[in-house]
């Protein structure tokens, strides 16, 4: 009893630096995409028991489908780019395209058939990585935008810069976002 | 066979060539004209189409708010900051050349500016107005 008490730090180290080092390998893999980013928060959000990483709520993989809805592109890009749809889960877009009359402050509303269209093309290509049961309406609610996007990772003042103005203006900075690249090769904060 | 896959071949051709030519289902003076019919005989004016692209209706914006107090300038989404090319006919040949991307329009910035739709004829003034504007 006593021996095994004596042991029992040990027995925690030897668990907490194996939990460390499988953390890390599945952040490598499932990281690869973003060369390399060690965010805050992963492992704290891990460590709560959610399904998956960000608590269950992650964009998907690859966030763009290589085959594109040309409707989907020109509808909405008019008035901001076209959100790839990977960013969100699919219920999300399901409420977003239900809700186009009122868009954000915006009447966005589409044809009946346009609405189909589009609806199916973001629903099938919605975050495949996505297990949390939550929708949130606006991609920058979600754990894995808050995550990337934390005080550790952006100074507040990049919010303020007016060429910023918005943490919807994804295209601000990811100067491939209009193409559904967000890749860390190809970020450019301005100044 | 191979007559048969070059005539197909052709007519692709042609048909991708009507399909990617900017090719303009009607004139602006076309659109004008619908909204007229609809309109039931009231006139249009310029001038009164002016005051209504400049004003705000009780909320937020104004037509303005968007796409300047000048239509031949190019504008900005007032939330979203996101470029809009310029309004006005003289400006941009593309504008007011197809009528369910008019009325789409319409629909929406009405909705967004006045939380109505707009009378035909707010349309036909404020299409009267766009008209007049210089490059």
């Amino acid at each position: 009893m006593f021996k095994t008490h004596k042991k029992f730090p040990q027995i925690v180290a030897v668990a907490v630096l194996a939990m460390g080092v499988a953390m890390s390998a599945a952040q490598a893999e499932d990281d690869d995409d973003d060369e390399g980013y060690r965010g805050a928060g992963h492992s704290e959000q891990r460590g709560e028991g959610n399904s998956g990483k960000y608590g269950g709520e992650d964009r998907g993989k690859p966030v763009q489908p290589a085959q594109i809805n040309a409707i989907w592109k020109q509808e909405c890009s008019n008035c901001h780019i076209a959100y790839s749809p990977g960013l969100l889960p699919a219920e999300s877009w399901r409420k977003v395209m239900a809700g186009l009359d009122k868009h954000f402050g915006s009447d966005a509303s589409l044809t009946d058939q346009e609405n189909k269209e589009i609806t199916s093309f973001l629903v099938k290509n919605a975050s495949n990585r996505w297990s949390a049961p939550t929708a949130p309406l606006q991609i920058t609610e979600s754990a894995w935008f808050k995550s990337k996007h934390d005080s550790h990772e952006i100074a507040p003042s990049v919010w303020k810069n007016p060429k910023v103005k918005s943490p919807a203006n994804c295209q601000a900075c990811h100067i491939g976002a209009e193409n559904g690249d967000f890749s860390e090769r190809n970020i450019k904060i301005p100044r | 066979m191979f007559r048969i896959s070059s005539a197909i071949g052709l007519v692709s051709v042609a048909a991708m060539g009507l399909v990617t030519q900017p090719v303009f289902a009607q004139t602006p003076n076309e659109i004008l004209s619908a909204i007229q019919k609809e309109a039931a005989g009231q006139s249009f004016s310029a001038a009164r189409g002016e005051s209504f692209y400049k004003a705000k209706h009780g909320k937020e914006w104004s037509c303005a708010s968007c796409h300047t107090d000048n239509p031949a300038a190019p504008g900005k989404h007032a939330k979203s900051d996101k470029d809009i090319k310029p309004l006005a006919p003289s400006a941009n040949a593309e504008r007011f050349t197809d009528m369910a991307k008019v009325e789409k329009w319409f629909k929406r910035n009405c909705n967004d500016v006045l939380g109505r739709v707009c009378t035909p004829q707010e349309k036909g003034d404020v299409l009267s107005y766009l008209l007049t504007v210089k490059k």
